[in-house]
């Protein structure tokens, strides 16, 4: 077999860049908006995101020999929601204050149709190795979207990184937060209106630099499976 | 009565699904792109919404919190989910040829809209009454709806707009959008 690691590279950054789920492809995005008030936010749903898109479309790729062609979005549902509930115990269990913020959000993770979507793509028809990667790149992906977006949203409304990085790491990590200005320069950037404009504004940052990068057109709009 | 009159103006204006609190942005992105088909999503989506909810509340209060089974919730309601769509094409076929051509095509992505699960979701974990989670999920609905409809309604203007190249299509979509919230961030004042 001997296959080339760059194509395993590849596997893994076309997940990241190319195919990446929220900028490129527009997947998730509700928790994307919701979730990015502050970076401890967007790095909780990240960490939970991540653990079910790799733990279900493993575990799916590993039961690929199995599972009925005809039942089968019925059983990659089944299974990332059994992921997400696992999810949502593990969050509850160690960062109860944290949960509280994100409940919600952490358990619509299993209507998020990146991880359908993957699924149906890439896990029910590859090896676990080459899943493993490819589900890694799209939570990567994923999650450097929402904690970018996370980090904007936080320096822009109150002026700070890491605010409350206790409720995910402990009481060591009080003294984490970096104070950048005093003050918000613009609050509203914390509220519903403003994640749409400045996920707005960071669109079209992303759509010029992807047509500056490359000839061909960056936007692949992919139907919902 | 006044209480629950309050639960449907929170859930249709005030805590707007879509603009507020962030659930359902998939379709309305996704499908906004004209009035019609805006408004076929969004009846299609009221239906499901308020069905689910209901059978939802049921087969929660009926066997999961009897059996101390509640972490099971999530694959319950996706479930549920899943089969009231699934329901409701079979009936729309067998009865109304012209409604299932209608809105056919967009009942099977109502299963991936996470406004469905969300509503679920929060009618149980606010403890809500059946009664409540009625109101609660047509309110939420129709405010789904408002929405799809007005900023479908939008769109087909703003397609044909000359906007600079990098903001075409989601950017000045999402930008719209958020002018739309700021706008209804003004009903806040509505309930204090």
């Amino acid at each position: 077999m001997g296959e080339p690691k760059t194509k395993q590279t590849r596997t893994f950054s076309d997940g990241v860049l190319k195919r990446n789920p929220a900028w490129i492809q527009l997947l998730g995005l509700c928790p994307l908006l919701a979730v990015s008030t502050t970076v401890v936010n967007a790095l909780g749903l990240a960490l939970a995101s991540t653990f079910v898109v790799v733990g279900s479309n493993v575990c799916i790729s590993l039961l690929r020999k199995f599972i009925l062609q005809n039942a089968r979005l019925a059983v990659f549902v089944l299974v990332i929601a059994s992921f997400t509930t696992i999810a949502t115990l593990l969050l509850e269990a160690y960062a109860f204050a944290l949960y509280m913020k994100i409940a919600l959000f952490v358990q619509i993770i299993v209507t998020n149709c990146m991880i359908l979507g993957r699924a149906e793509s890439f896990a029910s028809r590859q090896s676990v190795g080459k899943t493993f990667l490819d589900a890694l790149g799209t939570a990567v992906g994923f999650s450097i979207a929402l904690i970018g977006l996370g980090g904007i949203r936080e320096i822009l409304s109150q002026g700070t990184l890491l605010a409350g990085a206790e409720l995910l790491f402990g009481s060591a990590a009080k003294g984490w937060t970096i104070t950048l200005t005093d003050g918000g320069l613009w609050p509203l950037a914390g509220f519903a209106p403003g994640a749409f404009i400045v996920a707005g504004l960071l669109f079209a940052l992303v759509k010029s630099l992807g047509r500056a990068s490359t000839e061909q057109p960056p936007m692949q709009l992919k139907g919902e499976s | 009565m006044t209480e629950l009159a309050l639960l449907l103006i929170s859930a249709l204006l005030v805590n707007n699904f879509v603009l507020a609190q962030f659930l359902g942005l998939c379709p309305f992105m996704g499908i906004t792109k004209g009035y019609d088909t805006a408004l076929a999503t969004g009846l299609a989506t009221t239906f499901v919404l308020a069905l689910s909810a209901v059978s939802s509340y049921l087969l929660y209060h009926g066997i999961l919190v009897p059996l101390g089974l509640e972490y099971l919730r999530i694959i319950l309601f996706i479930m549920v989910i899943a089969g009231t769509v699934q329901l409701i094409e079979y009936y729309l076929q067998a009865t109304s040829p012209v409604l299932h051509q209608l809105l056919g095509i967009y009942l099977p992505l109502i299963t991936s809209n996470c406004a469905v699960l969300g509503v679920a979701l929060l009618a149980v974990d606010q403890g809500l009454t059946l009664l409540q989670t009625l109101i609660f999920s047509v309110g939420a609905a129709g405010g789904f709806t408002l929405v799809m409809v007005l900023f479908g309604a939008m769109r087909e203007n703003l397609i044909h707009d000359d906007v600079p190249q990098p903001f075409r299509g989601t950017p000045l979509a999402l930008l719209s959008a958020g002018f739309m919230s700021l706008a209804f961030m003004g009903f806040q004042g509505v309930l204090s």
